[in-house]
């Protein structure tokens, strides 16, 4: 017999006695006030990412700096041109040289101050990780209030590859110092920004 | 950041955004100091005052084959090493605190915990008919899906993956199921490098260590230990623990092999029966470079990792990084289900003796495990002796239910490193009753032998005395105390753990019986009591 036969035969024969229904999921009252984009925000800051806003018609006003320093730009968004086409990467290894990396999020999700990604989104899924800094543009109103809700969306049975991705890579592995920019992104700036 | 700051080997490692050697932990945007991921709330850390009080790093259990763990041997050393034990307890009791008050932050925690339990109990119930669906769900999607009866099967099957690739190079996120399988001690034969990519992880390969905590695998060491470690391996500076610098060396050291990597391998959180998805819960962003990366990727997935539907991570997520760190989410939720364009993936269902244990009437629910931590966080031994001491790869409360069910003589001694307060069940998120499930093995052991010589003998004395009490009686009158009454040996001997590093509370001048019998009991029966007849 195959592992497979042995495992599922194994499992047929050593069923835990009792009836174990499915329960239901209720729909719990969100833990988040009314104003989603300042719940939102204020999540999304305690866990180590940062929330700009369009300033005086500038929509990258808040990370301009950041962008000037940028050697490598990649962007997957329509709204500002990079100087990396991420159409045309061969490997997904060959973005390790980018500094900043703007792409587009499905949703945000104001329990936890969390953005979702897809292939869709992010072109070449390793940019997400290997660029130096993360800028995400999120239309105000496509935040969901709970985790709950992001799960009865249709993306994660649809995406090859969805994550959520909650502030910067992180560790605090060494005595528990916090330090962004574990393996991954060393800053996740979030710029609300709505769908053009 | 002045250039008078940066010198030596930090110029030529150090990114301009690194924080500075003087920062203990990062600032959010608004300047409030954060505390998410496996943070502490405030600075905890060895911190001697001179250079000379540093101690070595205390080693864990001696592995004698198939012998009987000496736990308390191991604790005792751990016990005998201040700063780490210290840092070690304060540590993980924060990480028990931040758990509490992101808990109590949401009304349903009890409900949901229910939910999680009850979700938990159905798949395990049914999990031949969920597996069925993940397989064929997975195959749809373009997944390899493989079957391994035991560790050495899952070892050879992705030893086969890599071969049949010609793949030199494995980078790999943290894994508990790829410990719990020797996979890495396996790989080390084949030609093949395995590079761990998670930093706590990577820190325990490189000293040649398993990790202590299912969480945070380095939580053991202080980090002049890491230094030291990184000094030797990595080449960096011995004499710098900074930890802003000790992580950046890791990810500088690390990265080219990440880029290079012919493979990729993660572990699984949750598989989703419905859409053949793996989910990984991680902070460090290593396992989603580890599928996204190189063009082969692996997924390691324990059979008890199955829940039914996309919903259910509703219920699951909320309550896992909560229990695990006190915060509402991990920085990556990572959902895997099919092929990037360009790869290859794999997935591969591990057994190794869980068709076995879903058998155990008093033992299966241990298999609900979502492997948080939140036990080993709240338990005074583990905090006291490190998980390294355990000597297996599970450790806490949940290793001692779960370890015997792999090796019931080597493992034997682990159910007696309990002082038996039921904390673990009370913040266990699925409602395992861990501490019962403790006093049951003491049972099972007892019964078919397993416990060694000095603790039957320990037991079987104390079991006559309590059995019979005018014997009883006539010891506690003797004295003040039973515990001055039990030899010595009795309670600080090396097998009672809770012994250790500690003194038993004094205890009341006068029994309860005594004041009973001189307060409230009539002479005459005073006087047959006395003579040990049963009422």
């Amino acid at each position: 017999m195959s592992a497979r036969e042995e495992t599922l035969a194994r499992i047929r024969r050593n069923r835990p006695a009792g009836s174990h229904p499915l329960p239901d999921i209720p729909d719990f009252a969100p833990l988040v006030g009314d104003d989603l984009v300042i719940e939102f925000g204020e999540r999304l800051k305690r866990m180590g990412g940062r929330i700009g806003s369009p300033e005086g018609g500038d929509a990258f006003a808040s990370v301009r700096e950041r962008l000037a320093s940028a050697k490598i730009i990649a962007s997957a968004v329509p709204e500002i041109d990079g100087n990396r086409d991420l159409s045309q990467v061969a490997l997904p290894k060959d973005l390790a040289d980018v500094d900043v990396a703007i792409v587009r999020a499905v949703f945000g999700v104001a329990e936890t101050g969390s953005v979702l990604f897809t292939e869709e989104e992010l072109k070449v899924n390793s940019v997400a990780y290997l660029a130096q800094h993360l800028v995400v543009l999120l239309d105000p109103a496509n935040i969901l209030v709970n985790i709950q809700a992001a799960y009865r969306r249709s993306d994660f049975a649809s995406a090859a590859y969805a994550v959520l991705h909650t502030g910067p890579s992180a560790t605090a592995d060494i005595e528990g110092v916090l330090i962004h920019g574990a393996q991954g992104v060393r800053s996740l700036t979030v710029i609300l920004l709505p769908r053009g | 950041m002045s250039a008078e700051d940066e010198s030596g080997p930090r110029d030529r490692l150090i990114h301009p955004d690194v924080a500075k050697p003087s920062d203990e932990g990062e600032r959010g945007q608004d300047g409030r100091r954060l505390d998410h991921a496996e943070a502490t709330t405030r600075p905890i850390g060895a911190e001697p005052k001179i250079k000379a009080a540093r101690e070595p790093q205390p080693r864990g259990a001696r592995i004698r084959g198939n012998r009987p763990i000496d736990q308390a041997e191991a604790a005792e050393r751990f016990l005998a090493a201040p700063l780490h034990q210290k840092a070690h307890d304060e540590r993980l009791w924060d990480l028990r605190k931040k758990r509490d008050t992101a808990a109590f932050g949401i009304p349903e925690w009890e409900e949901l915990r229910e939910l999680a339990s009850a979700i938990k109990a159905h798949t395990l119930s049914n999990l031949d008919r969920y597996l069925e669906e993940f397989e064929a769900n997975a195959k749809a999607n373009g997944v390899h899906v493989h079957w391994a009866a035991d560790g050495a099967d899952h070892n050879r099957i992705v030893h086969g993956i890599l071969k049949d690739h010609g793949a030199k190079t494995l980078i790999k996120s943290k894994s508990m199921l790829t410990e719990e399988c020797g996979f890495r001690h396996y790989m080390a034969g084949t030609g093949i490098e395995v590079i761990e990519t998670d930093l706590g992880e990577r820190i325990q390969q490189l000293d040649n260590e398993e990790p202590s905590h299912v969480v945070v695998p380095a939580v053991h060491k202080t980090r002049f230990d890491v230094a030291a470690v990184f000094a030797k391996t990595m080449g960096t500076d011995p004499e710098n623990d900074d930890a802003h610098y000790l992580a950046e060396s890791q990810r500088m050291h690390t990265r080219p092999l990440i880029l290079e990597a012919d493979a990729g391998m993660t572990g699984c959180n949750f598989a989703i029966a419905e859409t053949g998805t793996v989910v990984t819960c991680t902070n460090e962003g290593n396992a989603d470079l580890s599928g996204n990366v190189p063009k082969l990727q692996i997924h390691s997935i324990g059979i008890e990792k199955l829940i039914p539907r996309i919903e259910h991570l509703g219920v699951f997520l909320r309550l896992l990084a909560r229990s695990a760190l006190g915060s509402p989410i991990t920085q990556y939720t990572s959902h895997f289900r099919a092929l990037r364009e360009g790869s290859e993936m794999h997935m591969v269902l591990v057994d190794n003796g869980r068709s076995e244990r879903l058998g155990m009437e008093e033992f299966w629910t241990s298999l609900k495990c979502i492997r948080c931590g939140a036990c080993m966080n709240t338990c005074p031994v583990y905090r006291r002796s490190g998980g390294l001491s355990y000597g297996a790869t599970y450790s806490g409360p949940i290793g001692l239910i779960i370890d015997p069910t792999f090796n019931k003589r080597k493992y034997s001694t682990l159910p007696f490193s309990s002082t038996m307060n039921g904390s673990c069940t009370n913040v266990c998120p699925v409602k395992i009753n861990i501490h019962e499930q403790i006093f049951a093995w003491r049972k099972v052991l007892a019964e078919e032998h397993q416990i060694p010589l000095l603790k039957q003998g320990m037991m079987k004395a104390a079991g006559q005395m309590l059995s019979r009490p005018a014997a009883y009686r006539a010891a506690i009158g003797a004295a003040d105390s039973a515990l001055r009454v039990l030899p010595r040996f009795a309670v600080y001997n090396p097998l009672n753990t809770w012994g250790k590093g500690r003194e038993m509370p004094d205890s009341p001048r006068q029994s309860f019986h005594n004041w009973y019998k001189q307060n409230r009991m009539d002479p005459a029966k005073a006087a047959k009591t006395e003579k040990g007849g049963i009422e």
